[in-house]
């Protein structure tokens, strides 16, 4: 990395943490949400931009997470420090139980099976079976986390700041994850599966793996989603939040990491903004912002980056 | 045994609304490569153009021409100043301009018409047929997915242009070369699977009645239909998307306890199944690629 990225990053890192004691509330909230989707993008990000695969059906992740969590928090009375890692380990093996024959799949065959998923999720924890434990269509309510060691923050802080760890524990994760063994394998896979295949490297394993990791991280942001509204019901997981979440990748650039940030920032203000202009037509207005912000950056902010980056370092030599 | 031709039957009544949806998607795939997730919206909204011109008073016929024609206008329109521009973008930004279509066309839709239910007219009547094994409109539905399917066959195997088209899809450089209009053919190709969609949509209202939200299920099943059939098959879409009709209700009826809940998933869970062991569809051909 370099130097003038580190110092962007310290910077960033440095402003998300002094944010809070200058913001409203109901602003934490929101960033608190923009975080959230970050990490869920990010791990959609590290599926498409670094394996080459995609998926329709991730919003099906943050459900599983989600729930995950609430009936390790209400039915099973752990704490939500546990639950945290719990989901995400579940959601890695539903990943890997999910990739390993879908992801023979490609193209279009590949994404028909992954909305599958992001289709049947809503109605499975509807499902009268397991009313138990999901609370059926009512859905569960979770208590807010306060904050431990008597820290004086409101709960919505400490939460921002809990989200803002555990993103930023994993985007770390991530970026080591993609410059290890492993990850060159998978760009490797990305750019000529029959060269790595060649090569040695195990196409359906590591495409699962990937699969599983980037579940992991969509579940985990489901559970901090689920701690932030307080609240886990079917219908806030409909294949509206996979498309959103594929969205949020495409806005912040396929392949770069960083653009995790960007795209959730996006899903969660600009249908505000939408709304603010017209209150009838706000999914037109977003939907025209949408397409000129494709025509601007067809690569997403992450490419508009790459290309400002590259025309300064060659001004430079 | 009775249950299950009842079953099978009704099922078949609403395949064929999926099987139109898959032709429509068909249609779009032929001429661009990629699967047009605003098509149900577009789709209603040639329906909603269709009950407006009703509500003025047209005779239903001229008000079906008019807006299958104004529907193959506005899908080329589309496809030349949203979809021309974008041509290189990767497969992704694709499908987010699909999903901002999508929304576009919804919240118009519901902007113009408001969000209640509106009955349609059937030009077929609701009359019972052979003694109630399946209705008039039914009837009238399968007579329409038929023609349009001889016709797409016809279109698209034996005429120069159909097959300009799906040159200019598979190949559009080489297509180029001997001389074919590659934009307009996409052009084409957008507006024929806007019309189609149209058509689709018309013959729909009447059965789930006429709101800017009624093709969103509708779409699923048809990808689901499409698929299983095979892109490359307008025969084997419309099959597919039978199937799914037919599968979907017996999910239904014989799978035990969940399989009243859960007769969507199910239905696509099989569909999943299938390709799995034959990834091209039952009906495709394959892609052959040089590596």
């Amino acid at each position: 990395m370099s130097r003038a990225a580190l110092f962007i990053g310290l910077g960033l890192v440095a402003v998300a943490v002094a944010l809070p004691s200058l913001a409203g509330p109901f602003l934490v909230f929101q960033l608190t949400q923009v975080l959230v989707y970050a990490i869920a993008i990010l791990g959609l990000n590290m599926l498409t931009g670094i394996s080459g695969q995609f998926s329709l059906g991730h919003g099906a992740f943050f459900a599983i997470g989600a729930y995950a969590a609430a009936i390790a928090i209400d039915t099973c009375g752990l704490g939500y420090g546990w639950a945290l890692p719990l989901a995400g380990i579940v959601c890695f093996v539903a990943g890997l139980l999910f990739g390993l024959p879908a992801l023979r799949l490609e193209g279009i065959y590949l994404a028909l099976a992954t909305f599958v998923l992001a289709v049947a999720a809503p109605q499975i924890f509807k499902l009268s079976l397991l009313e138990g434990w999901t609370g059926g269509v009512q859905g569960v309510f979770i208590a807010k986390p306060e904050a431990p060691f008597g820290l004086p923050l409101s709960g919505d802080q400490w939460l921002y700041f809990l989200v803002l760890t555990v993103g930023l524990v994993l985007y770390w994760t991530a970026r080591n994850l993609v410059r290890s063994r492993s990850g060159r394998a998978l760009l490797a896979i990305r750019e000529n599966p029959v060269a790595a295949r060649a090569m040695g490297i195990d196409l359906s394993l590591y495409k699962a793996l990937a699969f599983a990791v980037s579940a992991l991280y969509t579940g985990v942001a489901g559970v901090l989603s689920a701690l932030t509204v307080q609240f886990v019901a079917p219908d806030s997981f409909t294949f509206v939040l996979s498309i959103a979440l594929l969205v949020g990748v495409v806005v912040g650039g396929v392949g770069w990491l960083p653009g995790a940030l960007v795209g959730g920032a996006f899903i969660v203000f600009v249908p505000n903004v939408a709304e603010d202009v017209s209150k009838g037509l706000s999914g037109a207005v977003y939907g025209i912002m949408l397409i000129l912000l494709i025509y601007l950056m067809p690569t997403g902010v992450g490419g508009l980056v790459g290309r400002i980056a590259a025309r300064t370092s060659r001004s430079r030599t | 045994m009775e249950l299950f031709l009842q079953q099978a039957l009704s099922g078949v009544a609403t395949g064929g609304i999926y099987a139109l949806m898959a032709l429509a998607l068909v249609m779009i795939f032929q001429a661009i490569r990629h699967l047009n997730f605003a098509q149900g919206e577009m789709a209603m909204f040639s329906t909603f153009i269709a009950w407006q011109l009703l509500a003025w008073g047209l005779p239903y016929w001229l008000a079906f021409v008019l807006a299958v024609a104004l529907s193959f206008l506005g899908g080329a329109l589309i496809g030349r100043l949203v979809f021309l521009p974008i041509r290189n973008a990767p497969v992704l930004s694709h499908i987010a301009v699909f999903v901002a279509l999508l929304l576009i066309f919804n919240s118009l839709a519901g902007f113009i018409w408001d969000f209640s239910i509106k009955p349609f007219p059937s030009p077929f009547g609701t009359a019972p047929l052979f003694g109630g094994l399946i209705g008039a409109h039914q009837a009238g539905m399968l007579l329409v997915i038929l023609v349009v399917v001889a016709f797409l066959f016809w279109f698209l195997r034996f005429t120069r242009i159909g097959l300009a088209l799906r040159a200019a899809a598979a190949n559009p450089e080489s297509a180029r070369l001997v001389g074919i209009k590659v934009d307009r053919m996409m052009a084409l190709g957008w507006g024929m699977a806007s019309a189609i969609g149209a058509v689709a949509g018309i013959m729909i209202a009447p059965v789930v009645f006429l709101e800017p939200n009624m093709m969103l299920s509708i779409l699923l099943y048809g990808f689901a239909g499409a698929v299983l059939g095979g892109l490359s098959s307008p025969g084997g879409a419309v099959l597919g998307g039978f199937i799914v009709g037919v599968a979907e209700n017996l999910a239904g009826t014989y799978v035990p306890v969940v399989g009243h809940e859960l007769k969507l998933p199910i239905a696509l869970f099989l569909i999943v199944a299938v390709l799995v062991v034959r990834p091209e569809g039952l009906f495709g051909r394959g892609t052959v690629e040089r590596v």
